[in-house]
């Protein structure tokens, strides 16, 4: 090879043919380990890993479908299925390979309201088990169910924070020490809503399957939203210190803010969605009126940063969806395409998004002699945490 | 609730939003519960459609059993379309009904009769449901072994070769000496007690009592030496032979596929639903008897119940006479008898574990009377 003149290799070959050198050893490599079948390494010692993710349960009259997906490194073969300990006839039999998935059809007469558990019996004599903890019929996907879920989000998102947005002339008539008791409250808000979004999206990425990351999407999708936001900032930072804009500043919080919780929202909206196709809501006043309590504080959040701003109203209007919608998004797709990886990665973007939002506003909560943590603001920050907790209570999905 | 699925018709949808605007009146005044499980308006499809299939399960049942033409649910069964290779596994439950090992027979000098048996102890994969295969050990290829039949008063001797992996036995029910009792650490001076990998010895003992008997594998653990499919019936008929009849060797069996103590298929002559799809074909009035053995292991207790007829019951099969008429009987691990029992009227009858957990994964059956 060239290799052995470096010297001369370096005059004649461009850089990016030397860095891609590696790459192509890399490729000859994997092909000649694929050909020759590991030399040297023999057979796998021991049995087969059965490892088998439940990705989706749905239930139909005299009918059950599970999705599920191989979540190991070999093969696996779906042979035989009991429900409640019987042997039950179902379609879908057969090898499932590494990250495969398969839909499963069971022909059962499953009762309202009982629970079921089903073994999933493999080849080599393995089970797979999982649980229908109360039966109740999934919805259809058709338009009056997209249209109840749109209702939904729009009761528990849209609603709620366009409300809390109306607090914008209250937060502008007050003294500064109040908005920075305002904005450390938002902080409090903000602390509560990421750590609930981490909490769930773990909680969520432990029941699916686990090879595309499990609970480490969350923390990836925290760390991609947090970093890109971080660069999208410094870049607006450069652009406005040229323009000498200040007064963009606020704005751009507010809309940071509102994605953030935007995201957030999408959480609660999956929990309603999913809880609904589970069978396992209580629709109703009382989830409507809890979500709408819960939710209105966010709304206050959001326009905290606007306090020195007059936006236009269709600019809040635009805040208030961002922030909102996402709840009707999440209750679709909870109820209709629940993906725990998908949704493990959405909700810790959120909480990346959000703890960007604090560290924005960090600054706003500094009185004149530099100071962060005051007693005053360590209250507001305690009132925001308080406030949502309490709340939350009322909306236990 | 809100359901969109049982709202065909619009106005019945503005129904339910409006109950959802209108209910934040009542959250004022109420603290419902959240988890609180709305009811998806009265019985379930599945339950009232039932009427239908039972129009079909009845000309759907004939064809196969465990599914209608409309393909509903009438007995739990396997995968639709599934079957277990019997040539692949080397035995058939269906043959190994009426499969008698009497052995190879020598008269002694005094007149009685000596019987050799052969039997090798093998390691084995088996399947024991569609496409559920079970590393299982067996006697002579066979999960349950071969049904060992002789006289009482016979000589009986069996050469046991070990020719699998780990140490057995063959532990007989019966009356005979210690050294024969196929019992690790007695007899080991004599070549007996536990017969290693590569191993063998020859049981030899009288033939008594008569009745329907086991044998199986007496190593430690125990109950995984019998649950891997080490045990077959072992039958001494009396001396006075009872009358003519289609006689069944059904052992009761099931297989802890996941190794986790308790069983996941439940069968006779082990493979699950054997006799739901392939019924058992018998005469109408014919004498049928049926030698029931019980080697459940996992489980305290399995039964037998017949299906629109009864049977006279003779436990242990150590008497001629019948101790009760019944359509029922409940054995305990190791219990086993004899039933007897004819058809007057041609059909199909089912048989099943009455503990019906187990019916239904595995342990149900038919005779076809004709």
């Amino acid at each position: 090879m060239e290799a052995a003149n470096p010297a001369s290799t370096r005059g004649r070959l461009p850089a990016w043919v030397l860095g891609l050198v590696p790459l192509a050893l890399l490729a000859l490599a994997v092909a000649a380990l694929a050909l020759l079948d590991g030399p040297g390494l023999g057979d796998r010692k021991g049995v087969p890993v059965e490892e088998i993710a439940i990705e989706r349960t749905e239930l139909h009259p005299g009918r059950i479908e599970l999705t599920i997906r191989n979540d190991g490194p070999d093969p696996v073969t779906i042979s035989q299925i009991s429900v409640a300990d019987a042997f039950v006839p179902f379609s879908g039999a057969g090898e499932i390979g590494r990250l495969g998935s398969r839909t499963l059809t069971i022909d059962y007469p499953w009762i309202e309201g009982e629970s079921y558990g089903i073994f999933l019996l493999t080849s080599t004599g393995g089970t797979i088990e999982t649980a229908i903890d109360a039966a109740a019929e999934s919805p259809d996907l058709d338009l009056g169910f997209f249209g109840l879920m749109a209702l939904l989000g729009i009761y528990v998102g849209v609603i709620p924070v366009s409300i809390g947005m109306v607090w914008l002339p209250f937060i502008r008539r007050v003294g500064p020490a109040a908005l920075r008791f305002l904005m450390a409250f938002t902080i409090g808000l903000l602390g509560f809503l990421g750590l609930e979004a981490i909490l769930e999206g773990i909680d969520i990425a432990g029941g699916g399957p686990q090879v595309f990351g499990g609970s480490a999407l969350v923390f990836i999708g925290a760390a991609v939203a947090y970093l890109a936001l971080a660069a999208i900032d410094s870049h607006m930072r450069a652009r406005r210190q040229a323009a000498r804009d200040a007064g963009a500043r606020g704005g751009y919080i507010a809309l940071l803010i509102a994605i953030g919780i935007g995201l957030h929202n999408l959480g609660e909206g999956l929990a309603i969605g999913s809880a609904y196709a589970a069978g396992a809501l209580a629709l109703g006043a009382f989830l409507v009126v809890g979500f709408a309590i819960h939710n209105t504080t966010e709304g206050l959040a959001i326009v905290a940063p606007l306090a020195d701003e007059r936006p236009a109203l269709r600019r809040l209007l635009l805040l208030g969806l961002v922030a909102g919608t996402p709840a009707v998004l999440g209750a679709w797709i909870g109820a209709a395409a629940f993906n725990t990886s998908v949704v493990a990665l959405l909700l810790g973007a959120g909480a990346g998004a959000i703890i960007q939002v604090i560290v924005q506003l960090a600054p706003t909560i500094r009185d004149r002699a530099g100071r962060s943590l005051t007693p005053q603001t360590v209250a507001g920050i305690f009132s925001g945490v308080a406030l949502l907790y309490v709340t939350g209570l009322l909306i236990s999905v | 609730m809100g359901s969109p699925k049982e709202s065909p018709n619009p106005d019945t949808k503005r129904v339910s939003r409006r109950r959802l605007l209108a209910g934040g009146a009542l959250a004022g005044v109420s603290l419902p519960i959240l988890h609180e499980l709305v009811p998806h308006g009265g019985i379930h499809e599945a339950i009232s459609g039932s009427g239908h299939d039972a129009a079909a399960a009845t000309t759907g049942a004939a064809a196969d059993p465990g599914h209608g033409e409309t393909g509903a649910l009438l007995h739990a069964t396997f995968a639709a379309g599934t079957e277990v290779d019997h040539k692949a596994n080397g035995f058939n439950p269906t043959e190994m009904l009426r499969d008698f090992d009497y052995g190879q027979t020598r008269r002694l000098p005094g007149g009685r009769t000596l019987r050799e048996y052969t039997i090798v102890a093998r390691d084995k994969e088996i399947e024991v449901a569609p496409g559920v295969f079970y590393p299982a050990w067996t006697y002579n290829g066979r999960v349950p072994g071969p049904t060992l039949r002789c006289t009482e008063g016979d000589r009986v001797r069996i050469r046991f070769g070990n020719a699998s992996q780990h140490p057995h036995t063959m532990h007989f029910h019966g009356i005979h000496s210690a050294f024969m009792d196929g019992m690790p650490g007695i007899g080991e001076e004599r070549g007996g007690g536990l017969i290693g990998p590569g191993e063998s010895f020859d049981y030899e003992f009288d033939a008594e009592p008569f009745g329907t008997h086991l044998y199986h594998c007496h190593v430690t653990p125990l109950a995984a030496h019998i649950a891997k499919g080490l045990y077959g019936a072992f039958i001494i008929d009396p001396k006075q032979a009872r009358p003519e009849a289609d006689e069944l060797v059904m052992v009761m069996n099931a297989f802890d596929t996941n190794f986790d103590g308790a069983n996941e298929v439940y069968a006779v002559n082990t493979v699950g639903f054997h006799f739901q799809h392939n019924p058992i074909e018998v005469a109408r009035d014919e004498l049928i008897r049926v030698h029931l053995v019980n080697v459940l292991e996992y489980d305290l207790l399995n039964s037998f119940h017949l299906h629109a007829n009864f049977f006279d019951y003779y436990p242990t099969g150590t008497s001629l006479e019948p101790n009760e008429l019944t359509d029922t009987v409940i054995l305990g691990q190791g219990q086993r008898g004899i039933l007897e029992m004819r058809f007057p009227k041609p059909g199909r009858y089912m048989f099943h574990a009455h503990v019906t957990e187990f019916a239904e994964l595995g342990w149900t059956g038919f005779f076809e009377v004709s």
